[in-house]
């Protein structure tokens, strides 16, 4: 502690270096910490995806349907609790960049499938007793300033309007909150059977089946019997987790991950070479003071640990600084709902932020401060004099 | 009756030889000096002498090639880095020509500094600094920056470090070279009263006869090796 005066003036004796040093590692910490989040937000389905759940679609693509009798089918299979289905509606809220999923399903069925999603039973109970009733997250909710009792206007490019109606209502009955932060409040679901009476083509048909197993050790199997099950048919499946599923739908937009590290690896490097150029120069030009403290006493080990405590001081500083004024940002709102539901700065990236910190601080005060411990006091003091 | 000082500088047969490429340049050859406890030596010499190498010697900033360097009851020249770095602390204080203060740091704590190398908490630390500072009539300067204290003041805030820690010995290489006649004037008699007064044993390197004046004793280095009387300046 008594050496941090020392090390302070050592960061105060060229200012504008040191800010614009400082500068440098905010900003690629700020960086960091946002696409930390961006990876997050792809990879919540894959981390929020139930063990025990699996995700059975049309063997083609995603956006093909298959036959809703599939659900009984798959329900007598052995190892299969329970099956509910979902449907891509598409819905457009008033403008099409106010994105956000929104599908059928069978309520009940449907909330024992995801208990993530937590409603309030009075609100359960008026969307069992309302034909057009929907709930919606949140998040959704937040974001529109919708309230229960609302009526929604939505368009569906995929599915034409109710017959005589000039676009899909729904009456707004609860919000349901997230059971975790992590949990996607983003969605709308109304109930199917009066999505399947009102649409005007593909009666019975579904998007996709989530089918709860009794025993996720067994995943593997169910998913293969399944698959045989309507193997040869018109409409062949192709079942897997749902983890599997979360992340094979974020793959459709690339491998965010890779893009997010090699980035992330980019930057870093940059800064490394910018803070290793101010450790350097500013020990280079104090070869003199260094010189002097060495003949006070200072022995050469001290001399490496407070050039390395510099060092990471910036480091620290302003990566620390860049963490906490993302987290400030992220933490005020999402600033891109439709493209992203969950943004979130999770703790784990501002961990590994510190760490990198720090290591940044370690690597770029290294070699000045072994030729500051190198230093050899009668040289230093010439060349100063 | 009066005692004898005891010696307490003991240079035995020094040489010194750097290296510059393939050839070897002797600076010091077979040299003796002994300092007494309390004395206040000049040591004086053409450029290129040999002096601050002597002083760096005794100041264990340097190692001799041969030779011996006892300072009271320690072979300076047998320390290890670390050792080296200890003794420093505990027994030297440097006062450089040029100053050599942090200019980020004021004058109080320019003058902590050898302090924070000593088991000394903040409140005692405190109360040396300012015994040192007011030894050298600076209290009232205490919280300026060296770049607002003129070259004099610049000079006892460095006189102020050199002798915070009470050391054994105070080593000064040329501390009037860069002051003008009054200030430097200022200074001598600073260093003057710290020996007089207080029983600082002082090696002071100069070029100024005017300053060697106030010593005790005055050696003369030429060619390696010490002298009572000055080099001959026609000499070839």
């Amino acid at each position: 502690m008594k050496f941090l005066p020392l090390v302070w003036a050592g960061l105060k004796r060229k200012k504008l270096r040191t800010i614009l040093t400082l500068l440098s590692i905010f900003i690629a910490f700020t960086l960091f910490a946002f696409l930390g989040a961006i990876q997050e937000a792809f990879r919540s389905g894959v981390t929020m995806a139930g063990l025990d759940r699996l995700i059975t679609r049309h063997k083609v693509s995603l956006i093909q349907t298959l036959p809703e009798t599939y659900k009984n089918r798959i329900k007598t299979l052995p190892g299969v609790a329970d099956v509910v289905h979902q449907t891509w509606f598409g819905g457009i809220y008033q403008d099409p960049k106010n994105f956000f999923p929104n599908m059928p399903v069978e309520p009940e069925s449907f909330l024992l499938m995801f208990p993530e999603f937590v409603i309030k039973d009075t609100e359960k109970q008026a969307w069992l007793a309302t034909r057009t009733g929907a709930i919606v997250g949140r998040a959704t909710a937040d974001r529109f300033k919708w309230k229960v009792g609302d009526r929604i206007p939505i368009k569906s490019p995929i599915w034409d309007q109710p017959k005589g109606e000039a676009q899909w209502e729904f009456e707004l009955v609860g919000i349901y909150q997230g059971a975790k932060k992590a949990t996607d409040t983003s969605n709308l679901f109304f109930r199917y059977d009066y999505f399947e009476e009102a649409r005007q083509r593909d009666k019975g048909q579904v998007g996709w089946f989530t089918i709860r197993i009794a025993n996720p050790d067994q995943a593997a199997e169910i998913a293969a019997q399944i698959d045989e099950t309507f193997a040869n048919s018109p409409y062949e499946t192709k079942t897997e987790p749902e983890g599997a599923f979360a992340a094979g739908f974020a793959q459709q937009i690339g491998d965010i991950g890779a893009i997010v590290m090699a980035v992330v690896a980019a930057v870093f490097f940059t800064i490394l070479l910018v803070a290793g150029n101010t450790m350097a120069q500013s020990v280079r030009e104090r070869t003199e003071e260094l010189g002097v403290l060495k003949a006070m006493g200072f022995s050469n080990r001290l001399v490496l640990w407070l050039v390395l405590l510099e060092s990471c001081f910036i480091a620290l500083i302003g990566g620390g600084g860049g963490l906490a004024a993302a987290w400030l940002i992220i933490s005020a709102g999402n600033p891109v709902p439709n493209l992203l539901p969950l943004f979130m700065l999770p703790t784990h990236t501002l961990v590994q932020g510190g760490l990198f910190a720090l290591g940044l601080g370690l690597v770029a005060g290294a070699i000045p401060a072994f030729q500051a411990m190198q230093l050899k006091i009668s040289e230093a003091l010439r060349r100063g004099g | 009756m009066s005692t004898t000082p005891a010696t307490l500088v003991h240079v035995d047969s020094v040489t010194k030889t750097f290296k510059r490429g393939s050839q070897e340049i002797h600076v010091l050859d077979q040299l003796h000096l002994d300092v007494k406890e309390a004395e206040f030596l000049a040591l004086m010499g053409p450029s290129g002498s040999g002096k601050s190498t002597l002083l760096n010697l005794i100041g264990g900033l340097d190692r001799p090639t041969t030779g011996s360097v006892q300072i009271g009851p320690d072979r300076v020249d047998q320390l290890s880095d670390r050792q080296l770095a200890a003794w420093r602390a505990r027994h030297i204080g440097f006062v450089f020509q040029f100053y050599n203060l942090l200019p980020a740091l004021t004058a109080e704590r320019n003058v902590e500094l050898p302090l924070l190398l000593t088991s000394l908490n903040k409140a005692e630390r405190r109360q040396h600094v300012a015994a040192a500072l007011a030894a050298v009539g600076l209290s009232h300067r205490a919280k300026a920056f060296p770049r607002t204290l003129s070259g004099g003041e610049q000079q006892r805030v460095g006189i102020a470090r050199a002798i915070v820690t009470d050391p054994t010995v105070l080593l000064c290489d040329e501390p009037t070279g860069d002051l003008d006649r009054k200030s430097g004037d200022e200074i001598l008699t600073l260093l003057q009263s710290l020996n007089r007064d207080h029983g600082k044993t002082i090696i002071m390197v100069t070029h100024d006869p005017h300053a060697s004046a106030r010593a005790s004793r005055t050696v003369h280095l030429d060619k390696g090796q010490l002298t009572d009387t000055p080099a001959d300046p026609t000499a070839p």
